[in-house]
């Protein structure tokens, strides 16, 4: 149904003039990489530790566990292109800025998990507002999450701390 | 030209894709986190091996419908304990389970007067709804609540009402309480069961001298030692309305998901006294197969 309704636009459609702006006639921004970090801007808000959802864990077992700030952050980068690559769950990330995601997200977990970080990102809800995610994609990111800790090894029950900062923030990422 | 048909194909794709969400279910889809399905009780419910659970059956999330069949045996000393079924889990919402029992009593049926081999059997009807909470999301001190219905039919009635029980059917209630506690790889359940069944019905359900329902007690605590492996204990209180020495039952199990789809399930089983026989221990084997 979907396919003919696409089918019906697609021949309802009539030949544009040529040499029209489209992006003007929309009101439609380019967005611009910042040739620094090579992420797109966003509008401004306050950064802070608490957008990063909870209270960090304390001590040096778990930072080491995670293999310090590096381990981390690959860890935060596996499971952004896991996900991305993920069919159950790709759609959500196809007009997303990913070099930022992996960023904040990697700064997220490094903050929880008490490695030192401070998190810039902005909070759960503001993040995931417009996504869309229920909680079977959020039961899809939580394996790929998974995965990338197996694949760098930390022990499962430290693997379950993390989530264990994560699950309560349930609410705030999903909308249906 | 391209741009604006991808934007209205967008468009018309984001709306039937919410038009079907809000009235399509997903079939097998098996959205659940492995092992969140619970395995299958010897009553059809999901749950331990012996304890109900706060669980829905099947691999479904919120919009979908899954399913799961389950075998199980259990080897005691004087008795064979063998329970199958199937359970279909809707929208991690309701889950309607059917079980037949069969309990073999070997030697014993002739001891008992019954004959060499006689088994009982008995069918569970169940039905159980999730109330409120997530027992991996949201709150991490809110469990999953659910309330369940078991009704059952014992296929022996002449023979039970000989034993001393009142009826060849009753009904149990239950409400649960489950979560697992990711901080600690944990997971606790507790079910409050309000019972007159006697060894869980195959034994009919309350005595002839009046006795009837009752408050029973599950309790289920579990390690999870890897994504796809958990060890834990259960313990259930039960009546003793026939005034035969009934016993709790205990079990130490460890559950593993050989896949996403199968789940084997094996225990040591401590169920005391039945029908007079004691110390009825031995191994609890099951499996599952879920979507």
């Amino acid at each position: 149904m979907i396919k003919t309704a696409i089918l019906t636009l697609f021949l309802l459609q009539q030949a544009p003039a040529e040499n029209v702006d489209w992006d003007k006639e929309f009101g439609v921004e380019e967005r611009v990489r910042d040739p620094e970090t090579g992420e797109f801007p966003v509008e401004p808000y306050q950064q802070s530790n608490e957008n990063a959802g909870a209270k960090p864990f304390q001590g040096e077992q778990l930072p080491a566990a995670f293999g310090g700030r590096e381990g981390i952050q690959k860890i935060a980068d596996r499971t952004v292109e896991l996900s991305e690559a993920d069919p159950r769950i790709s759609d959500i990330f196809v007009s997303h800025d990913m070099v930022r995601l992996k960023r904040t997200l990697g700064e997220q977990f490094c903050y929880l998990l008490g490695a030192g970080c401070d998190y810039s990102g902005r909070d759960m809800r503001t993040a995931h507002a417009g996504l869309g995610a229920t909680k079977a994609d959020l039961n899809a990111l939580v394996e790929n999450l998974q995965k990338a800790m197996r694949e760098a090894k930390v022990p499962f029950a430290d693997q379950n701390k993390l989530l264990s900062k994560l699950a309560p923030m349930s609410k705030d990422v999903t909308e249906r | 030209m391209r741009k604006i048909v991808l934007i209205s194909g967008c468009m018309v794709s984001a709306f039937c894709a919410s038009v079907a969400q809000a009235e399509e279910l997903e079939w097998f889809e098996g959205d659940k986190l492995v092992l969140t399905n619970g395995a299958s009780t010897v009553e059809g419910a999901s749950g331990g091996g012996i304890a109900t659970w706060a669980t829905i059956s099947g691999l479904e999330m919120d919009n979908g419908v899954g399913v799961s069949a389950h075998i199980t045996a259990i080897d005691l000393p004087d008795f064979g304990f063998q329970s199958h079924g199937v359970s279909i889990g809707i929208k991690n919402r309701v889950e309607l389970s059917y079980a037949r029992q069969n309990f073999d009593t070997r030697d014993v049926g002739e001891a008992l007067g019954l004959g060499q081999g006689y088994v009982f059997n008995q069918d569970v009807f169940g039905a159980k709804v999730r109330l409120f909470g997530d027992m991996v999301y949201g709150d991490p001190l809110l469990p999953q609540v659910s309330v369940g219905v078991q009704h059952k039919r014992n296929l022996d009635g002449p023979v039970v009402r000989a034993v001393g029980a009142a009826d060849d059917e009753g009904t149990d209630y239950t409400i649960s309480a489950t979560k697992l506690f990711l901080r600690h790889s944990i997971l606790m359940n507790a079910t409050v069961r309000y019972t007159n069944a006697n060894q869980t019905g195959l034994l009919g359900f309350g005595s002839a001298s009046g006795k009837g329902h009752t408050v029973q007690f599950e309790g289920s605590i579990a390690y999870q030692l890897s994504r796809r492996a958990v060890i834990g204990a259960e313990v259930r209180t039960k009546p003793d309305n026939l005034d035969l020495g009934e016993d709790d039952w205990i079990d130490l199990f460890a559950a593993y998901a050989i896949s996403d789809n199968i789940t084997v399930t094996a225990a040591y089983a401590d169920l005391g006294s039945i029908a007079t026989f004691e110390d009825q221990r031995g191994a609890f084997l099951s499996a599952q197969l879920a979507f």
